[in-house]
């Protein structure tokens, strides 16, 4: 479903990615961890297409397209979802007239008819149980004056009514206590099926007891340095990042 | 060039989508201004001896006045001799109905979306259609009628109910109030005339459309409302013009009187034509407004959607002279490319516990200038005056200006004022969380946009409020891209 080669990108002239490689297939959740630094949410930006980044080098395909190539809304509407490390509040627009412009709009680049009112309202309450997430929450203005758990759990919300291929959750666990963060996860879990794939960036290992990776990464630099399972977050929890740090920067050395 | 400044530049290139003109036979005054056209106008319209009296004191006195230049805007004089001060559109004789308008008249209504046929119209809305100097049709009059509500044109109150436009024109606003006001008093051609009896609720909202078509031509129309005791009546307002390269003048006059327990609700969606992407051409808009809350309990609200003209100077203003009296002011002003436009409100306390309320959202793009300038006075006797003023700017891009004079004078130790004010960027980010839920930046934009202004958007009419709508997406469609 995605695959990313040799990946470089910089932010004003300073390289953040160095050399990304990695394959997600359908079905699969993939866990990206590493210190702080490291480039986790970089990566998560650049496959959304946030402008501030320039890609120097390397290819990323998605469904055999090349979502390099596409802007950014293309690529929201081809089924990459970013759930954001900060979601952004926009005053005055409610999180239902949001939600409906965007579900409308992709659902016009797939060619599907537009959902009316009703039907929009009865695919909103079925996809609000996934998150336990109040109606009244999304009559307010979006993310305006939400709590952190709040912001987060609408996140999910709104990945559920767009129904995305790729999910990229870029550290959604971060702010949350730990039922937010059962409730986000089950949400993730629930939402997981054999057509879609799901990158879970996050620092600690904490999320990745409730959403389980079937393969977890080691950004350190730019460059993913390990790959393993779920055996090597909890390894890292255990040890830390310095290990994998020495190894690395010894390698470099010799 | 940052991201946000590349959306900019795409998203203020959209075009004026009511520039077309039509040709018609007019009957026009001859070019310049003295006592002669003066008294040409006033014989054209077959006016009394104490009317073509009232123009010439105007005229007098505004020859005496000097044109303001406080207004945080610049603009190559207006030369007042090259102008044309009557255009009408000929017609074989006054239409006395609907049936007897010429109908190319009323297709130009209906091209600008307006229908005024009254099997067609949406329930609920009157409307008088101003075209260049006159009034052309109004609609719904019998209806009306039934009610003993006046709403017709101002030349026809003239003729047929002088005593109550002998009693109310200039009350609100004196013919030397100011040097526009004055020079609207001087030459004023036409504009709606409405009068809400005692304890009557106006049914339907009354609307005046006002089109500027012929060239060289000012439009200088005039507005009263009178509101009787417990009277109510929402009143819309809306405008365009057709796009010239030459600036165009237009300085109206609208006077409200409301008496004991009277309501009246005027709302404004402004489109004359902004002037092109170089800022060459349109509309100058120099307006007053001003309503008088006479008796207790009375409330006047003004609500505008400022989208147009190259430059506006205008301050729809509430005197609040009945204790328990209510004034409210809402206000969204876009401007873009070279617009200027400096534009408030005056919330003037005479009476006790009189209340106001002023909510202004400015928006400004391109190379445009957008001033809010609102003046609170309490006098000595308006004991317990409460004051709320909201003024937030949005900015889009970095060539673009915002600016608040905000003036408050308190008479009285109990007054209540508070002034709250923000400044704020459309940002990237909000622009890229909308894109990634596959949201196109124009609609993004639009989003956002109609979001801030919401508050102000919810005072208007429903079906104002949906062309208001479109109306702030369309002026800054292409300033984001």
């Amino acid at each position: 479903m995605l695959s990313i080669k040799n990946l470089h990108a910089s932010i004003e002239g300073t390289p953040i990615l160095r050399g990304i490689n990695l394959e997600v297939k359908a079905g699969e959740v993939h866990a990206i961890m590493g210190p702080n630094g490291s480039g986790k949410s970089t990566l998560a930006s650049v496959l959304a297409g946030r402008e501030e980044y320039e890609v120097t080098e390397g290819e990323v395909t998605f469904k055999g397209k090349d979502l390099l190539d596409l802007a950014p809304e293309d690529r929201a509407r081809e089924g990459v979802f970013l759930a954001f490390q900060y979601p952004v509040e926009i005053p005055g627009v409610s999180s239902t007239n949001f939600l409906r412009t965007a579900v409308n709009q992709v659902r016009e680049y797939r060619g599907l008819e537009a959902l009316d009112a009703v039907k929009f309202l009865s695919l909103m309450k079925e996809k609000m149980k996934l998150v336990e997430i109040d109606q009244k929450l999304l009559s307010r203005a979006l993310n305006e004056g939400f709590s952190g758990g709040e912001k987060k759990r609408n996140e999910i919300f709104q990945m559920a009514m767009l129904e995305p291929s790729l999910s990229i959750l870029d550290e959604t666990d971060s702010g949350l206590d730990i039922d937010a963060l059962r409730i986000v996860s089950n949400g993730v879990n629930q939402l997981k099926s054999a057509d879609n794939a799901t990158i879970v960036v996050t620092h600690y290992q904490r999320l990745l007891d409730y959403i389980v990776p079937d393969y977890v990464h080691v950004l350190y630099k730019g460059r993913i340095v390990k790959s393993g399972t779920k055996e090597l977050a909890l390894e890292l929890e255990e040890k830390g990042y310095d290990w994998i740090k020495e190894e690395v920067d010894s390698a470099a050395t010799v | 060039m940052s991201k946000d400044n590349q959306i900019l530049e795409e998203f203020t290139s959209k075009e004026y989508e009511h520039g077309w003109s039509v040709n018609y036979e007019v009957d026009e005054a001859p070019i310049g201004l003295n006592e002669e056209i003066i008294k040409w106008i006033s014989a054209k319209k077959e006016e009394p001896t104490w009317l073509l009296e009232w123009r010439l004191k105007a005229f007098r006195t505004w020859q005496e006045m000097q044109e303001p230049d406080w207004a945080n805007v610049t603009y190559p004089k207006v030369d007042f001799q090259k102008l044309r001060y009557y255009s009408a559109p000929k017609q074989q004789k006054k239409a006395k109905s609907l049936e007897e308008v010429d109908p190319e008249l009323l297709a130009i209504y209906e091209r600008l979306g307006i229908s005024m046929n009254e099997q067609k119209r949406l329930q609920g809305i009157a409307v008088d259609a101003v075209l260049d100097s006159v009034s052309v049709a109004t609609t719904f009059k019998g209806t009306l009628a039934k009610l003993g509500i006046i709403f017709c044109s101002f030349s026809e109150a003239v003729k047929e109910h002088p005593e109550l436009v002998k009693k109310y024109l200039g009350s609100v606003v004196p013919m030397t109030d100011n040097y526009y006001a004055a020079l609207n008093s001087a030459v004023f051609s036409d504009g709606s005339f409405c009068y809400i009896p005692k304890g009557v609720r106006c049914p339907m909202e009354l609307s005046t459309y006002f089109r500027i078509n012929a060239a060289n031509t000012g439009q200088f129309e005039r507005t009263l409302i009178v509101a009787e005791d417990d009277a109510y009546v929402s009143y819309l307002e809306g405008c365009t013009a057709p796009q010239r390269d030459e600036n165009q003048l237009h300085a109206a006059v609208v006077e409200i009187y409301a008496a004991t327990n009277a309501e009246v609700k005027y709302s404004t969606v402004q489109n004359w034509f902004p002037g092109d992407k170089e800022g060459k051409g349109g509309i100058y808009n120099f307006v007053t407004k001003r309503g008088i809350c006479a008796g207790d309990n009375s409330k006047i609200s003004w609500t505008q959607v400022e989208t147009g003209s190259a430059v506006t100077w205008k301050y729809p203003s509430c005197i609040l002279k009945g204790d328990n009296s209510i004034g409210e002011f809402y206000s969204v002003a876009v401007t873009n490319n070279y617009q200027q436009a400096d534009t408030g409100t005056k919330m003037i306390h005479i009476g006790k516990n009189t209340k106001s309320r002023i909510v202004s959202k400015g928006i400004s793009a391109g190379k445009s200038q957008n001033s809010y300038r609102g003046q609170v006075q309490v006098m000595k006797r308006a004991s317990n005056a409460r004051n709320f003023s909201q003024c937030d700017s949005l900015l889009m891009g970095d060539r673009c200006g915002a600016h608040t004079f905000p003036y408050i004078d308190i008479n009285n130790p109990t007054a209540k004022v508070e002034h709250e004010a923000t400044t704020s960027k459309i940002g990237e980010d909000q622009i890229f969380y909308c894109n990634q839920r596959g949201i196109a930046t124009e609609d993004a934009v639009a989003l956002i946009v109609n979001g801030y202004a919401k508050e102000v958007l919810n005072q208007l009419p429903m079906e104002f409020a949906v062309e208001a709508q479109k109306l702030l997406a369309l002026t800054l469609e292409g300033s984001v891209g």
